[in-house]
């Protein structure tokens, strides 16, 4: 299943699997895809998440006190994929994780989940020989993050290694909201369009509407992380999904017709 | 055993392995940074003028060379092996921490970077950042877990009397791995002006070999000064091991002399099971913590496990990836000692010899008054006394009882 944003701009929404439980995460993905997300990111609770900002950080300690395990999230994603077969679907983890449970394992049944990609935070394309094979022998797209900070010859190897679509971070941080985008981003997206011809997303801070309309200017879809996991945190496990599907319909307010 | 991440040809020369451990699994933010702190440490090494700054700071600041002494009355009471302690908790600032610190601040004022951060678990990394900064003239932050804050709270009050800011790290365990996760939370954010003082052989290339190359110093020291005293190598070489930086400091220059036992003690705590303890080589398997690809104590899932030791250095769940290698390469042995055994070691070395040993030390004076006793009179056995107990009396005044002597 290619991963396609058919909507201008694309969104990606990212949810911390198991918070508050599995069964919320499943009705929230649910209600962001009907609301109108491209592609939904699951990302596996680490108990060590140094990438990430205090929002996706309590998450994960709820999720993983709710005993949330890689399978479950594989069983998750398995689950959207059969209810939702148009939706993009990437499981987005520390490596550890995926190590433990096993890297030729874990590429299986992602794949036989119905999974489309893989983010792996701490996983740069230097090191990424073997984890490279595997994604490839069972035609998973690995997806690298770019950063502000990535010179032109990094920039190219992560464009040449990524598959459907290139994670650029919209600033030099950790994942959390911030007022406004900085010039990090647009100008980030303009280096990686030289090296590749794939829909390049941009996350990090993106949380509200024009934020996204700011990304549609210059790059292909907007990711949105803290925002709605923090929404997921403020509201009642029951009203969590049409909060978070009211908050990405809004996200779009911009939006004339789809692009392509 | 977990699959093993290696590049696409094996045969491809890559930095910072050791073995099949080490590389570098970081955020892509972090790379560039990496890439030029290779570079430029790469460029100071080779530079005779950087390595002179260093070694006259070495010699005249931090107190090197430091002695090697023989321990005679501990010696005499065990019957065993000769003992000597390598004096590393006589440098300024109490540990071999400030060897480091030393070096890596020379390499951020080298670089133009105004401010430093670090972490620290026993707080002597903090102590030696912070000293390294107010003589150098730089911006210093070191974030310490708030359990550590607690129990080495004579080492936070040190660090802000240097003008360091401590910043309290409240998530996880609240220990060494946590303030870890939080000063690489901080670089990724102020990469471009903020220079990282790692403070063990941790962490993603070149932290493991930039670390054991300002550490090296103690057993090239050592060799030296047994060769004078002794007229030979010594059987064994002790160090304790929580991210390793003294122990690979204590072993490096060892290694090709195979005669030498290269023995690192990891903290035993007051269990066996998973979370009591920080014995990686027992409990641990192959993993990805903070950057480096070494033993991880952690559950099926892959989540990292708590960890417990007495003595807040040695508190981590997982050793640096040189220490890995020589562990799988059996060139190393790596053995345990509990918190008591520690706590008892103490106590012996401070009657015996008057030397006080900070708790993370005494897990290698623990193992050596266990061997020792098992060794023939000629044989010589060193210990590394990483570092000195003061920090420690109020731990040892509770666990001792020494209010109601």
């Amino acid at each position: 299943m290619p991963i396609r944003f058919d909507h201008k701009p694309g969104l990606v929404v990212y949810l911390t699997a198991g918070d508050p439980s599995l069964d919320a995460t499943r009705e929230i993905a649910l209600a962001a895809i009907d609301a109108g997300a491209d592609v939904i990111e699951l990302g596996v609770p680490f108990s060590d998440p140094l990438a990430d900002g205090p929002i996706i950080q309590r998450a994960s300690e709820r999720a993983l006190a709710r005993g949330t395990r890689l399978k479950d999230v594989l069983g998750l994603a398995r689950e959207l994929r059969a209810a939702r077969p148009q939706a993009g679907l990437v499981i987005f983890s520390y490596l550890n994780p995926i190590l433990r449970h096993g890297l030729a394992k874990f590429a299986d049944e992602a794949a036989a989940a119905g999974a489309d990609g893989v983010l792996a935070t701490d996983m740069i394309v230097e090191e990424a020989g073997e984890y490279l094979a595997e994604m490839a022998r069972v035609h998973l797209a690995p997806i690298f993050l770019a950063a502000p900070t990535s010179p032109d010859e990094r920039l190219k190897a992560i464009a040449t290694h990524s598959k459907g679509f290139v994670y650029a971070i919209s600033r030099v941080g950790i994942t959390g909201k911030q007022q406004s985008l900085t010039a990090d981003a647009s100008a980030l997206v303009e280096r990686i369009r030289r090296w590749s011809q794939l829909p390049v997303a941009v996350g990090f801070g993106i949380s509200n509407a024009g934020h996204v309309a700011q990304v549609a200017e210059f790059a292909d879809a907007a990711v949105i992380g803290s925002a709605i996991v923090e929404l997921v945190e403020r509201s009642q496990p029951d009203e969590a999904p049409g909060a978070v599907a009211r908050f990405i319909k809004g996200l779009r307010l911009h939006d004339a017709a789809p692009a392509r | 055993m977990s699959s093993i991440i290696f590049p696409a040809n094996p045969s491809e020369s890559r930095p910072g392995r050791f073995g099949m451990y080490g590389g570098r699994y970081v955020p892509e933010t972090l790379m560039a940074a990496l890439v030029e702190l290779e570079r430029e440490y790469e460029i100071a090494k080779a530079d005779a003028a950087f390595q002179a700054e260093l070694n006259a700071l070495l010699t005249d600041y931090a107190g090197r060379p430091t002695p090697l002494y023989f321990a005679k009355r501990l010696t005499e009471t065990l019957g065993g092996a000769k003992i000597y302690l390598k004096r590393e908790d006589l440098l300024h600032t109490g540990a071999h921490k400030i060897n480091n610190a030393l070096g890596q601040g020379l390499l951020a004022k080298r670089m133009g970077k105004q401010r430093v951060i670090a972490e620290t678990g026993a707080g002597q990394h903090g102590v030696a950042t912070a000293t390294v900064c107010a003589l150098l003239g730089l911006e210093c932050v070191v974030y310490m877990g708030e359990v550590d804050m607690e129990r080495q709270e004579l080492n936070v009050m040190r660090m802000r009397l240097l003008g360091a800011e401590v910043r309290g790290v409240s998530s996880g365990s609240r220990t060494l791995k946590d303030a870890i996760s939080e000063a690489m939370r901080d670089w990724v954010t102020n990469v471009r002006t903020t220079f990282y003082i790692l403070g063990s052989a941790l962490g993603a290339h070149p932290y493991p070999t930039m670390v054991r190359d300002f550490q090296r110093v103690i057993s090239k020291e050592m060799k030296e000064q047994i060769l004078e005293k002794e007229g030979r190598l010594p059987n064994a070489v002790v160090a304790c091991v929580g991210g390793g930086s003294n122990a690979i400091g204590a072993f490096y220059e060892f290694i090709p002399d195979r005669q030498v036992r290269l023995i690192g003690v990891e903290a035993g705590g007051r269990g066996t099971a998973l979370g009591e303890h920080a014995a990686r080589f027992k409990g641990g398997v192959p993993g990805v913590l903070q950057g480096t690809y070494s033993y991880v104590l952690q559950d099926e899932d892959g989540q990292i496990a708590l960890t417990h030791s007495v003595s807040a250095g040695l508190d981590y769940a997982s050793i640096g990836p040189e220490h890995a290698a020589l562990h799988d390469s059996g060139r190393a042995e790596y053995v345990s000692q509990d918190d008591a055994a520690a706590l008892d070691a103490v106590v012996k070395l401070a009657r015996t010899e008057g030397i006080l040993p900070a708790l993370e030390s005494a897990h290698a004076v623990a193992e050596a008054l266990r061997i020792a006793p098992t060794m023939a009179p000629h044989e010589i056995l060193v210990v590394n006394l990483s570092g000195r107990g003061d920090k420690d009396m109020g731990i040892l005044a509770r666990e001792l009882k020494l209010s109601k002597v």
